[in-house]
């Protein structure tokens, strides 16, 4: 196979993920992420209209009067279905739910309440905190495995990586205001398992490369990997691609933001593989010595 | 090694077979404990309600301090010693004692056989932390009694909400305690939790209590309001008989006045007690208080000796069978608040199950294809591996009787998609090792030995994610995680058993062969 050239453009994606970091990060800070009912606590319904009766503006209207603090209705999935968002949550009433319908289907006729989510406060607070903690907590165990398997200079590379993939796939969420739920922590937790995954095929290749080739550069050296593992790299990316690309289109309106954060990150993983972690060792000026110190000692 | 035992490929078969019957059992239907199992679909695939309730542990805290104080009152009185100025305040109680007695009064509490403040062997604690100013003592729950109280209260709320739940008599209905003062009830199928959610948002304290009349109350009264709560009454806070007193409860039709009532029976002291007082309160009213507001308040006509009453009320004939339930299974020490509630209905779960397989079915096919594309003949090893995984991963769920949920089908299919990777690397590894070597089961002998640290790196990445889900998700995202985590290990066995066992056979028939791979 023809030998591409990665190596050339280091600087230039560098500086690229440099740029696509400052602005996830400014908008996290100014923007924030848009969390569901997981996370800020509120009432969550699904609901299913016949074909005639309901638009978004009429169901908007309808929920307004109630009520029920700050309201946002969007179409879900088909023109039938809608999803409604609200602050006030009040499961303690067990008629609340009831007397919504009843006056949801004064207005606009008939409706069938097809998925209800109440979070008090509390819980809410409290699985913000356990996510968080979930993340960092992968994030560190990561962190702690690759500094077991590999050299410092390694762990850096991934680890940089890895915080690279999760900053923008949060950041491209927040520019769109895409909703952030359970859901979506489970998915950034697969993506720092998958961002790994890749880094250390990589990286394995790039240490065996150091012990074979005492007289090539570092620089060139990543290059050599990064080709070799490359169409494993395509194949695995492409295969877990398609995997998902069904699940987003195939598979219903409440897998959409998972897989859709997922597919994001695939795509910033095997990226970041490449353009991330290999440059770190370059700048690190990784060489046969590297390893071969740690070995002896 | 390519060689692989006849034993070992033996194994291998059988233990694939039979852990792909399991997954095959799901869709057939024998009658057999142990050879039918089904995987256990999620809330969010069968449809139900998730409800998490919070025991408010105030009042239970407010109401054991009370009777501590009496408690103490009684105790130091029998010693002899004179103790002024109770008063409960900030969940804590307050008392003075004179100078000379302060020491003995600190030993009888601080002591290690203390009678009236026990000591925790086992956690080096006593019920109430004491702090003691002048001759100002206050007594507040330690870290410890604060634990077994509600432990305490929430032992016997969750006997409660069971008798409750049971009662209305959904389809196995799944009631766990969370924490030292959460319960979670799962109900599957329940497209409307409200009748549930109404029965365990009462507490269900009865009592029965005269009306006052312009007499003198030794009690003392309390100002109540009436259910519909369009008046109010002053009640004498002498309690006449609570709900502990009823053994039964039933809704009934009152042939005179033809309202549904609930007619209850009483045990034998809560009867000897009723008798008593109605006996001697003929003409007065009597009140019938749920949850500190009245149901209504009869004339008292004639005594009632039996055991047997009437509570009448403005009662449906539901409400009516809601409240019999509610007095048959007892009271909750303290009241429960709703904190988190899920519900799928019964259609969406369907749609979901259908929409999971759905795609899992094509992102199967679409993955299946590529793999055939670009390694032709491995191609099909590689798909066979991927099979085997599936029935394997899908049967140790069902054996394991594990919870299937909608982004559990989601694990399923990334699985699919991420399984293929081993086998991808095994396969680029040969590529490259048959372009030195000639020998090609000398090259396919050190594909597998080269990329195997690679490849167990690469899945425990994965399987770090898994785990720390598992511990940390809840719900939906726990069932993400398991079929991640059960997936990485059928995916090693799939590929290093199944996959290499063809390889090995196809490498050895064709070893002569050019470009093998």
């Amino acid at each position: 196979m023809k030998t591409i050239y990665f190596n050339k453009f280091y600087k230039s994606f560098n500086i690229l993920s440099g740029i696509l970091i400052i602005v996830s990060l400014v908008f996290l800070v100014f923007k924030g992420l848009n969390f569901g009912v997981d996370f800020k606590g509120g009432t969550l319904i699904e609901l299913r209209t016949d074909k005639s009766s309901a638009n978004i503006t009429k169901i908007r209207d309808s929920f307004n009067q109630m009520n029920l603090g700050d309201v946002s209705v969007k179409n879900f999935g088909n023109e039938t279905d809608f999803v409604v968002k609200f602050e006030k949550q009040n499961s303690n009433d067990p008629k609340f739910i009831d007397e919504l319908k009843t006056k949801l289907s004064n207005s606009i006729g008939y409706v069938d309440f097809r998925r209800v989510e109440n979070v008090g406060p509390k819980v809410s607070a409290e699985l913000l905190r356990s996510g968080v903690i979930a993340i960092v907590l992968s994030l560190a165990a990561m962190l702690l495995y690759i500094w077991i398997r590999f050299e410092w200079q390694f762990s850096l590379g991934a680890i940089l990586a890895l915080f690279h993939d999760v900053i923008i796939t949060l950041g491209v969420f927040s520019v769109f205001s895409l909703e952030i739920n359970l859901s979506i922590v489970a998915a950034v937790l697969t993506i720092v398992g998958y961002s790994m995954n890749d880094t250390v095929v990589i990286f394995d290749r790039v240490r065996e490369n150091l012990r074979k080739y005492a007289d090539v550069k570092i620089f060139e050296l990543t290059n050599i990997s990064i080709n070799e593992t490359l169409s494993r790299t395509i194949i695995t990316s492409v295969t877990t691609l398609l995997a998902l690309l069904s699940i987003f289109i195939f598979g219903g309106e409440i897998l959409k933001g998972f897989s859709l954060a997922m597919i994001l990150g695939v795509i910033f993983g095997t990226y970041s593989s490449i353009y991330i972690a290999n440059p770190v060792l370059v700048s690190l000026k990784v060489s046969q010595r590297t390893i071969v110190k740690e070995e002896k000692e | 090694m390519l060689y692989f035992s006849k034993l070992r490929v033996f194994s291998v078969l059988i233990f694939t077979l039979i852990i792909s019957y399991f997954t095959i059992s799901n869709f057939t239907k024998i009658d057999d404990d142990y050879f039918s199992k089904n995987i256990k679909l999620g809330l969010d695939l069968q449809g139900g309600s998730y409800l998490l309730l919070e025991i408010d542990n105030n009042p239970v805290i407010v109401q054991r301090l009370q009777s501590k104080v009496l408690e103490l009152k009684k105790f130091f009185k029998d010693k002899n010693i004179k103790i002024r100025n109770f008063s409960i305040k900030d969940q804590s109680i307050f008392f003075d004692v004179n100078d000379i007695e302060k020491k003995e009064v600190l030993s009888l509490l601080d002591d290690d056989k203390s009678e009236i403040n026990p000591y925790f062997q086992q956690f080096k604690s006593h019920e109430f932390d004491i702090e003691n100013e002048d001759n100002s003592f206050k007594l507040t729950y330690s870290d410890y009694g604060l634990v077994l109280l509600k432990k305490s209260s929430l032992d016997q709320a969750i006997e409660t909400v069971r008798r409750r739940v049971d009662e209305v008599g959904t389809n196995e209905p799944n009631i766990l305690k969370r924490g030292n003062d959460r319960i979670l009830v799962e109900l599957p199928g329940l497209d409307d939790p409200g009748r549930i959610k109404s029965l365990l948002g009462k507490t269900a304290n009865l009592t029965f209590q005269f009306v006052a009349n312009n007499q003198e109350q030794s009690f003392g009264t309390e100002l109540l309001q009436y259910e519909s709560g369009d008046r109010e009454a002053i009640v004498s806070k002498r309690i006449i008989i609570s709900g502990d007193n009823l053994v039964d409860a039933k809704p009934t039709m009152n042939n005179q006045t033809n309202e549904t009532v609930v007619s209850f029976s009483l045990d034998r002291v809560g009867a000897r007690k009723f008798g008593k007082a109605t006996s001697s309160g003929v003409g007065k009213s009597l009140a019938i208080i749920l949850d500190g507001k009245i149901i209504s308040s009869p004339t008292v006509q004639e005594p009632i000796v039996g055991g047997n009453g009437q509570i009448s009320g403005d009662f449906t004939f539901q409400s009516a069978t809601d409240l019999a339930l509610l007095l048959r299974s007892g009271a909750l020490p303290a009241p429960l608040n709703i904190i988190e509630e899920r519900t799928v209905g019964p259609d969406l779960g369907k749609d979901s199950i259908n929409a999971g397989i759905m795609s899992l079915i094509i992102g199967f096919i679409l993955v299946v294809a590529f793999m055939f594309y670009k390694y032709r003949f491995f191609g099909l090893i590689a798909n066979l591996a991927l099979i085997s995984n599936l029935f394997l991963l899908v049967g140790i769920l069902t054996l394991f009787e594990a919870t299937l949920t909608l982004p559990g089908i989601a694990g399923i299919i990334l699985t699919v998609g991420m399984a293929v990777d081993a086998n991808v690397l095994i396969f680029e590894r040969i590529k490259e090792e048959l372009k030195n070597e000639n020998n090609s089961i000398v090259a396919f002998d050190s594909g597998y030995t080269k990329s195997r640290t690679t490849i167990l790196d690469a899945n425990i990445t994965t399987l770090i994610a898994a785990v720390i889900l598992f511990f940390m998700g809840s719900g939906p995202i726990k069932g993400f995680s398991i079929t991640l985590g059960i997936g990485i290990l059928t995916t090693l066995f799939s590929v290093y058993f199944i996959a290499r066992l063809i390889t090995a056979y196809y490498v050895i028939k064709n070893k002569h062969k050019e470009k093998l791979i």
